[in-house]
């Protein structure tokens, strides 16, 4: 193979044709928490050491479907833009409601998108979200599309009695991509890494996943999360000073924030992005409502750093800047903070009527 | 017959080694020991290990790994004692020098235990137990252990801190040792607040399992001749009965005691002449036990004698100089290599800030099961 030319070297970032950015966005988390001190009771284990204090789950008629729909109408509602003008729905998630069956097509008809759309479901564990929101950024940064719609949506299944359990959370976030110029946060690049790294699946039929435990950590999420982060602002020139805030994956309330800390990024930049610690981990929901929650306090010139992770395994870095036009957008619509402040206290015998955990028959 | 020198020792560290096979990994140990040793190529190589063939799906790791590291058309076999089986295959290597039909025996004591993970990792290390009557009814090592503890907190009336000498003692010993898997000392508080694994042993009455591999290379008196080294003064393997509810005495760990006795016996040396013990820390209680079956305490004294003496480097018999199975970490199989090899730097003096001054005599005891087979050697300058 002839060694490419060292002037033809192109960088490693994804960058679109014309420039992208977020015109609206919106989160959606249910209203019931469980205490994982609730879940210690019942499968044991001290109130020490838990992973987050607690979990949202959603009730008996909320599945990623309709929480994505919120979500959406929240993005819509900030986006200001009529919905027949969406050209892409797309929804990422490891808990479709159907096996076979788009959830996208569902979302894009109750939020009134035309029929003339691309939608399609994408899965990779926890990066489903932002995966679409790079997909999202090429259709329109190529300039086939002036909007999309990506979210990232779950409601996490954890085994009775397994660690999962302890986190698995849920939650929805939309966002609408459309040209930088009307954006509210311009988005400047995007970089991907992914492995072949089996840290944590779940088969056909089966219905719980099953995780490879200490795995999980340092070659897995550390690496991945490291490595797009590092490889992103090594590529864009920047350092982590040069950021306002920057969210990482969730999937606890330590991975993220040893992560930060190993990358340079004080408490100070996560701590409005950390939700884990109060609502769980919302899978592919995970860094993009965080995401959220930063756009719902930040200013135009804020630089944001978000760094997805998902299982088997990757990492998509997305990096931003907040535009003026943030600025009376914010709260058009329930803000996150909204939604993690409507809580409603479950114990495990509800958490485990609407989590479907009860054999009936 | 020939004297045994160790004439080389290859450590590699004790840990999570997700990208590196159990080749690789040995090789690393392997080709140290050759180059500690000036280069001496091996005629043999002896592996210890006890889960490969089932966590790893591989078998016959003579080949592999003398095939992986270059070594040529020497001869290669493993030795198989549970958890006892690096100290075996120093057994091996001792008896294949001493006999005279090997000159350089290149000893490996390997473990690959990152390769699987889930609830069968526990059932194929209870292999070491009597699977008919013991791991079938779903007893594990560590369930062993609890028993061995709750009998012996009753038949002594022990407090349940009487158990924390050795932890506390590896812990700060470990931090020192740069091969170790936990470099910090711990608290009388932490070993009282950690939440329990088996009941009555907590997390620190627990030595953690952990990829590893170590090498040494025996050598005899010629190859040895223009350098001082360190011999193996003796060696000894004992077995008891495998099922704990065969013993007449579980607390007794008879295995230990005549495993003892034969390698004083055949070194002609008394305890009083040892610089320092590299006991079997798998768990706790297995500390205890062996510190009473050697007659360095009473039964039922052994807990107080742990917590009274100074058992550090500085101390009149160091224990666990480089932190033990507890935190040096426990590679299964690769732990009996790890002690040897250790007390083969304390008595070069090469241990850095542990060294216990002007060693000369080691002591070392590999366990398979909870004393079911006991390997010790002394270890003389």
């Amino acid at each position: 193979m002839t060694p490419v030319p060292e002037k033809e070297k192109t960088s490693l970032l994804l960058k679109s044709a014309r420039p992208v950015g977020i015109i609206g966005y919106g989160a959606y988390i249910p209203q019931y928490r469980l205490p994982a001190s609730q879940i210690a009771r019942v499968w044991g284990g001290s109130d020490e050491g838990l992973p987050v204090k607690e979990k949202s789950v959603p009730g008996l008629d909320e599945d990623t479907i309709t929480m994505s729909i919120e979500a959406a109408r929240n993005a819509l509602k900030r986006a200001g833009i009529n919905p027949s003008l969406i050209r892409a729905v797309w929804v990422g998630s490891e808990s479709h409601p159907y096996a076979v069956k788009p959830s996208s097509t569902v979302v894009a008809e109750a939020i009134g998108a035309p029929a003339h759309i691309l939608a399609a479901d994408l899965e990779f564990a926890c990066k489903a979200g932002s995966e679409a929101m790079v997909a999202a950024m090429g259709l329109v940064g190529s300039g086939m599309a002036d909007y999309a719609l990506a979210i990232g949506a779950d409601t996490a299944q954890g085994k009775p009695g397994d660690a999962l359990e302890l986190t698995a959370a849920a939650g929805a976030a939309a966002f609408i991509l459309g040209p930088a110029e009307i954006s509210l946060a311009e988005i400047i690049s995007a970089y991907s890494f992914v492995t072949d790294t089996p840290d944590f699946w779940r088969r056909a039929y089966q219905h719980y996943p099953e995780h490879g435990q200490r795995f999980t950590g340092e070659p897995a999420y550390f690496k991945h999360i490291s490595t797009a982060a590092r490889i992103m602002m090594e590529e864009s020139g920047t350092r982590a000073s040069d950021y306002a805030y920057a969210v990482f994956h969730q999937p606890n309330a330590k991975f993220p924030r040893r992560v930060a800390r190993e990358l340079g990024f004080s408490d100070e930049q996560i701590k409005t992005g950390l939700l884990s610690p109060v609502i769980g981990n919302t899978y592919a929901g995970a860094s993009p409502i965080g995401l959220t929650a930063i756009l719902d306090g930040a200013k135009a010139g804020d630089r944001i750093l978000m760094v997805s992770y998902g299982s088997g395994a990757g990492s998509d870095a997305l990096d931003l800047r907040v535009t003026k036009k943030i600025k009376g957008r914010q709260n058009l619509a329930p803000t996150t903070a909204d939604y993690i402040a409507r809580r409603v206290e479950i114990d495990y015998a509800t958490y485990a009527r609407y989590s479907g955990i009860l054999a009936m028959k | 017959m020939s004297e045994v020198f160790i004439a080389g020792i290859g450590l590699t560290p004790v840990g999570e080694h997700w990208e590196l096979s159990l080749a690789n990994l040995s090789a690393r140990a392997m080709l140290a020991a050759i180059r500690d040793a000036g280069n001496i190529r091996p005629q043999a190589l002896y592996v210890g290990n006890f889960l490969a063939s089932t966590m790893s799906q591989q078998a016959n790791l003579g080949t592999l790994l003398v095939d992986n590291a270059g070594l040529g058309h020497i001869e290669a076999f493993t030795a198989e004692a549970g958890e006892a089986s690096g100290a075996a295959a120093l057994r091996m290597g001792y008896l294949a020098v001493k006999s005279g039909y090997v000159n350089a025996a290149l000893v490996a004591g390997v473990e690959k235990y990152t390769d699987m993970v889930g609830v069968e990792v526990e059932g194929l290390i209870s292999q070491s137990t009597d699977y008919d009557f013991e791991a079938t009814q779903g007893l594990t090592p560590a369930g062993q252990a609890g028993m061995l503890m709750s009998r012996y907190m009753e038949s002594c009336q022990t407090p349940r801190d009487a158990f924390s000498a050795l932890p506390l003692l590896a812990h700060a010993n470990a931090v020192n040792n740069s091969n170790a898997m936990y470099r910090k000392a711990i608290t009388m508080e932490a070993y009282n607040k950690a939440p329990v694994v088996a009941y009555p042993l907590n997390l620190f009455d627990v030595a953690p399992y952990a990829d590893g591999a170590a090498a040494i290379l025996l050598v005899n008196e010629e190859l040895a001749s223009s350098r001082n080294l360190v011999r193996i003064a003796a060696s000894s393997v004992v077995v008891d009965a495998m099922a704990l509810h065969d013993r007449p005495d579980p607390l007794a760990f008879s295995a230990v005691t005549l495993s003892a006795q034969k390698v004083l016996a055949q070194a002609g040396l008394d305890w009083d002449e040892m610089d320092l013990f590299e006991l079997w820390d798998a768990y706790s209680i297995f500390g205890i036990l062996t510190i009473e079956a050697c007659g360095l305490a009473a039964r039922g004294e052994g807990w107080r004698w742990l917590r009274e003496n100074d058992l550090s480097p500085k101390g009149h018999l160091p224990l666990l100089t480089m932190g033990g199975n507890k935190a040096r970490g426990f590679p299964l199989a690769a732990a009996g290599v790890y002690q040897v090899a250790e007390a083969v730097l304390q008595l070069r003096g090469a241990a850095g800030a542990n060294q216990v001054q002007g060693a000369k005599t080691a002591l070392t005891q590999a366990m398979g099961g909870p004393a079911s087979t006991v390997i010790t050697h002394i270890l003389k300058k």
